[in-house]
């Protein structure tokens, strides 16, 4: 075993540890379970000497053993039982942690991590890897103890018969150790690519189920469904190569058994004819008499089978193996930059919003914005206008602080951003995205979002400054109807306001709208336009739109392109400079 | 469950053998126990030889055995792994066929648990039914049978009670799949939470809902563990119950044998010996409880995903006798179309129209007016509920898919670009040159953009397209549409995040290379649908208005109204 193996054992074995107040219990229950088991055959070999006593069936002792048998098997059951529970619970508890921080983990996650991570591949980390896991904790745990107290036991009775013949041991068991620690440096790999095949298929699958329409609309379904079973005959590869060699490890140790029993078995029958004609007298290391060697045998064959057992469940390890070190790789990626510790709490904002020469890329090799400087004083709205790829949704991400700048500052109210909590800054602003985004839930439960607490009153409040109320009201079930995912009972534009309404009810002091009402039609947007001037009087806001009707109105608009601020002025003033934004603005009566 | 074997069928003569391989192996490996009774009995004490003789016998027996395992486990994974392939092939492909309605059904998370978690229980357990099937019935079957040579009425005990076993696998069986299906169901659940806020992560984290993200979470975690425990701890009662009622029997064995010897009816030896079968049975007997258990999970498993896979196609070609030709020279006809999504309220009320090769029309209306509706018709998504759509004539009703499909070429609302370079998601997996995507995106204006970037058209987009823009993206799905040189391009809602310029940019260039080709173009913005032959005004799902711009100016005063808003209105304010 490597550091990393090691690392990644340990770490399950915390885990295991922290409920120690319910693994030493089912340790001891564990040890009961098998002794009470242990006893009946002992019990039921003095019950069939009283029968075969020479002076008749001696019932009274028959009868004696019986009721004790049946006292050890019952008990024993009971006890088993109680242990499956135990650790059914024990897993469970567990389990139920690791998904706790394996989703803890990912919200604080750059947002940037889940641009290159197929929702997919998260999902399999957190299903099928975690659930890989949960059984072999909750079924193969129980048998490693079983088995260590089975071969440990068995051992000792051994070394009591003969020393000599354990010496066959001394051979195979650790031909057999080495022999599957071979097997499984070679394996290892393989089951660590199964793992990560299967993430990738659940990865392609989840994709192209959200895009289901579109393959249809295109009769793709056939294509996609090709590129799908690529990926499938790759997955199943993997898994199958897994298995293949996998294969070879139950039998193979179950061979070393066998093969040790079989020279146990010779070496012993010559032990015995020595001790038989004299060579071996009583008393010394090679003694043995026919029933030792019968017992010998007997408990080489109790101690082979939970090696065995474990071989064979050897295989479930590795995978949980690699399936542990794919959700701890998660529980270990670095999180969104950790708050600097003094940073202090945006509170009372005024909305000053300062950009001081900010230079952004989202990758050291390519910058987005080159020295972006502007300010937004309190209460001002503030247009951001420029081609499509300009850089106006990464200004919108160093304002929420999703990303940091690679060199200037960002700063509210004279506070640089980075010296903030990250919670009271985002708190501090609301914003409409024009991706909308509504979870599966009721249309109340989707717009309160916006603010805890909200109650049904400002929710109506806000759908009907949205002018979204009329249509929810006209569903059957109203607020309460259920949102689903390909949303055939809601159109893109209802969508968007009803998050519009969810930023209404919401009351930061800053506003930001990114093409918030791009899926609106240009009515309803005049008719929701009066609730926006509300939202917006006394907030400092950023808009970036298309609809010149939008902008033409902010106090500054800003013009960005190729990441520079080419024209900043307000609408009078950038129409007098002939340039971009004028273009722009008469290109709508063209 | 019978979903499974039907798909097996095809690997029985491979299993057979595989299974047979295992048997041989396993017979020779039972072979051991009476060699070494053997030695013990007859040959120790008597030649040396002997002993090494029969040792050596005990080794090749061992791996003979170890052989045969290893070959009929790998035949085993392979039968899996063909069988979990085909499946989850199967199983995708239907997914992607069922219809919109029938997807909301299901929802998304749970088709998603059905192809990965469930197609891997199902395979998990036909991989571990051919490694473990083997040995266990036949020390069973061989132990019960020489049990009933050896003395007829000691067996007795044991099938008495056999009845008491199976009414427990029953009784356990019948709860045990209600249960696994519930914690499948959680699974989704689960799912569900997790797939939402890898895509909201931008929302959750702008309205700083992290900590409530954790609580919603923690809820669906929560449920997952309890059914989880409750199906596990039902579950965990078999296991005991078996073994205590196999012990139970084998005390029975004692306290009748005990009786029987001392009426002579029986001799001690055979009651040691009927208590080593009985322990041989008994073992043998957990492990069947074990794979029990996990017939009941993959039972629910494959419940999941017969379901999916029994699900029938609401949408199929219908017979042109059945749905007759229409004597129209139009290539598009919608003749007095109603639809209703849910049967109650109709979405879309007595449209009516007709639009010639190589037309332009525009469909305006405000959210909500059934404009996203009547496209779902046109491609069939959904099938009308009265009056009927045309194509040259032919009820689409009647047209195969393939050909259909292959007629559109469409941008969405519901945009979808994945993680592939630029050029493939344009090209869409469909045979089209390189030329041709390129022609395609010059027309769309995504020319420029896309040879902006370094490695051009093979950029690679993340999924969803998150690392471009909205008006990028747009103009990506328009290419998209056009590459294919549909007869019918549509463009719904497709150019509502591009800026005027671009826009304009766009319609011109449309007018000038796709003169042939009849356009649809659902908008919002007048300035879109302006230069169209005819635009229909569509408000509620009826048509309130229909004609040419100038037209519609003078006679409809909801188009008067929105095109003031738009470009009228701008100025006054």
């Amino acid at each position: 075993m490597n550091k990393i193996q090691k690392d990644i054992l340990w770490r399950l074995c915390k885990y295991v540890l922290h409920y120690w107040y319910l693994f030493i219990p089912a340790v001891i229950l564990t040890f009961f379970s098998n002794q009470l088991s242990l006893l009946g055959p002992k019990y039921s070999g003095s019950a069939i000497d009283a029968i075969a006593a020479e002076s008749g069936v001696a019932f009274d002792i028959v009868r004696y053993n019986v009721v004790r048998m049946l006292v050890c098997y019952v008990l024993s059951a009971v006890m088993a039982y109680l242990l499956a529970t135990l650790m059914i619970f024990i897993s469970q508890k567990i389990v139920y942690t690791m998904r706790k921080q394996v989703f803890e983990k990912l919200t604080s996650l750059p947002v940037g991590y889940f641009d290159t991570h197929p929702t997919g591949d998260i999902i399999s980390h957190i299903s099928y890897d975690i659930d890989t896991i949960n059984s072999t904790l909750a079924h193969d745990l129980v048998q490693i103890m079983t088995s260590l107290y089975t071969v440990i036991g068995s051992l000792i009775f051994m070394w009591n018969i003969s020393k000599p013949l354990i010496v066959v041991f001394v051979i195979t068991v650790p031909a057999a150790i080495l022999f599957t620690r071979y097997r499984s440096k070679r394996v290892r790999p393989l089951f660590r690519k199964r793992s990560r095949k299967l993430g990738e298929l659940n990865g392609y699958a989840e994709e192209m189920l959200s895009g289901c329409r579109s393959i249809q609309a295109y009769a793709r379904e056939d294509v996609i469904g090709e590129r799908f079973q690529a990926r499938n005959t790759d997955a199943m590869d993997a898994h199958y190569d897994a298995d293949y060699y996998g294969a070879i490890m139950g039998p193979t140790v179950n061979f070393i058994n066998n093969l040790s029993i079989s020279l146990i078995m010779i070496l012993g029958g010559i032990l015995y004819m020595l001790s038989q004609n004299g060579m071996a007298p009583e008393g010394t290391l090679f003694f043995i008499t026919l029933g030792g060697v019968a017992q010998f045998v007997q408990y080489s064959r109790k101690f082979a089978g939970p090696i065995n057992e474990f071989a064979n469940i050897l295989s479930e390890f590795q995978s949980a193996f690699s399936a542990a070190e794919r959700v701890f790789r998660i529980i270990d990626e670095e999180p969104e930059k950790e708050d600097v510790s003094d940073a202090v709490a945006l509170e009372a904002v005024q909305g000053k919003v300062t950009f001081e020469d900010v230079v952004f890329g989202y990758t050291p090799d390519k910058e987005i914005l080159h020295g972006i400087s502007m300010t937004a004083e309190p209460g001002k709205t503030i247009a951001i206008v420029g081609p499509t790829g300009a850089g106006k949704t990464t200004i919108i991400s160093l304002l929420m602080r999703f990303y940091d700048v690679t060199s200037g500052s960002v700063k509210v109210d004279g506070k640089d951003v980075r010296e903030l909590t990250r919670k009271s800054l985002r708190k501090a602003y609301t914003m409409v995205l024009q991706d909308t985004w509504l979870f599966r839930g009721t249309i109340f439960e989707n717009i309160a979002y916006g603010r805890e607490g909200a109650t049904l009153e400002e929710v109506k409040a806000a759908a009907k400054a949205a002018r979204i109320d009329h249509y929810i009201e006209s569903l059957p079930e109203g607020y309460d109807t259920v949102l689903t995912d390909d949303g055939i009972n809601i159109s893109k534009g209802q969508r968007q306001l009803i998050t519009i309404a969810r930023a209404m009810i919401s009351d930061s002091e800053m506003l930001i709208l990114d093409e918030a009402t791009s899926n609106v039609d240009s009515r309803t947007e005049i008719k929701i336009q009066e609730a926006m001037t509300e939202l917006m009087k006394g907030r400092t806001c950023f808009v970036i739109a298309h609809r010149l009707s939008t902008i033409q109105n902010a106090d500054r608009i800003i013009v960005l392109q190729d990441g520079r601020i080419t024209e900043s002025g307000n609408h009078d003033e950038l129409m007098g400079l002939g340039g971009f934004y004028s273009t722009l603005y008469n290109s709508q009566f063209q | 469950m019978k979903m499974v074997f039907k798909y097996l069928e095809k690997y029985y003569g491979r299993m057979t053998l595989g299974l047979s391989i295992k048997v041989a192996g396993t017979l020779v490996e039972l072979l051991l126990p009476y060699i070494l009774s053997h030695i013990l009995a007859d040959v120790i004490g008597k030649e040396m030889s002997d002993i090494v003789f029969w040792g050596v016998l005990m080794i090749v027996c061992s791996a003979t055995a170890c052989l045969c395992n290893i070959i009929a486990n790998r035949m085993a994974a392979r039968v899996s792994r063909n069988f979990a392939e085909t499946l989850r092939r199967d199983l995708f492909r239907k997914t992607l066929r069922l219809s919109a309605a029938q997807t909301d059904k299901f929802t998304i998370p749970s088709l998603e648990s059905r192809i990965t978690t469930d197609t891997y229980n199902v395979h998990h357990f036909v991989n571990m039914m051919q490694r473990m099937g083997v040995r266990a019935p036949i020390l069973l079957m061989g132990g019960i049978a020489i049990t009933l040579f050896m003395d007829a009425s000691l067996s007795l005990v044991m099938i008495a009670i056999l009845p008491l076993i199976f009414i427990t696998v029953y009784l356990i069986s019948r709860n045990g799949v209600p249960l696994y299906t519930k914690v499948q169901r959680s699974v989704d659940g689960m799912i569900r939470v997790v797939r939402e806020d890898a895509q909201g992560i931008r929302v959750i984290k702008a309205l700083s809902k992290t900590d409530y993200e954790h609580k919603r979470y923690d809820e669906v975690n929560r449920k997952l563990v309890k059914d989880e425990v409750r199906a596990g701890v039902i579950m965990g009662t078999v296991n005991p119950v078996m073994t205590m009622f196999m012990n139970v029997g084998s005390v029975a064995v004692i306290a009748l044998g005990a009786f029987r010897v001392s009426k002579g009816l029986s001799n001690p030896e055979t009651i040691i010996a009927f208590m080593q079968y009985f322990t041989q049975i008994s073992m043998a007997m957990m492990t069947v409880t074990r794979m029990f258990v996990m017939y009941t999970k993959s039972a629910a498993s494959a419940k999941r995903i017969a379901e999916v896979l029994g699900t029938q196609e609401d949408i199929t070609v219908k017979e042109k006798s059945e749905y007759r030709n229409k004597d129209t020279k139009a290539h598009i006809c919608f003749d007095h179309v109603s639809f209703s999504y849910k049967g109650k309220r109709n979405n879309l009320e007595d449209i009516h129209f007709e639009l010639q090769k190589g037309g332009r029309l525009g469909i305006i209306g405000a959210t909500g007016s059934g404009k996203s509706t009547l496209i779902k018709l046109l491609m069939r998504f959904y099938d009308v509920g009265q009056g009927g759509i045309y194509i040259n004539g032919e009820d689409i009703r009647t047209i195969e898919k393939e050909r259909l499909y292959a007629m559109f070429g469409s941008a969405q609302q519901y945009d979808f670009l994945y993680s592939e370079s630029i050029e493939e998601n344009i090209r869409f997996g469909r045979e089209i040159s390189h030329e041709a995507v390129e022609e395609a995106a010059r027309i769309a204006q995504a020319h420029e953009f896309i040879t902006a970037f370094a490695e051009g058209y093979e950029h690679k987009l993340t999924p969803h397209g998150t690392n471009i823009s909205g008006g990028q993206k747009q103009r990506i799905l328009i290419s998209r549409a056009l590459a294919g040189k549909p007869e019918i391009l549509i463009l719904d809602d497709s150019s509502s995040a591009l800026d005027y310029k671009t826009d304009a940019a766009l319609r011109k260039a449309l007018g000038e290379h796709l003169k042939d080709t009849t356009v649809i173009t659902v908008a919002q913005r007048v300035s879109s649908v302006k230069d169209c032959d005819f635009i229909l005004v569509l408000e509620e799902g009826r048509i309130i208005g229909m004609g040419t711009h100038e037209e519609l100016l003078d006679a409809c005063v909801e188009y008067r109204e929105i095109s003031e808003s738009q470009m009228g209105g701008a100025f006054v304010e």
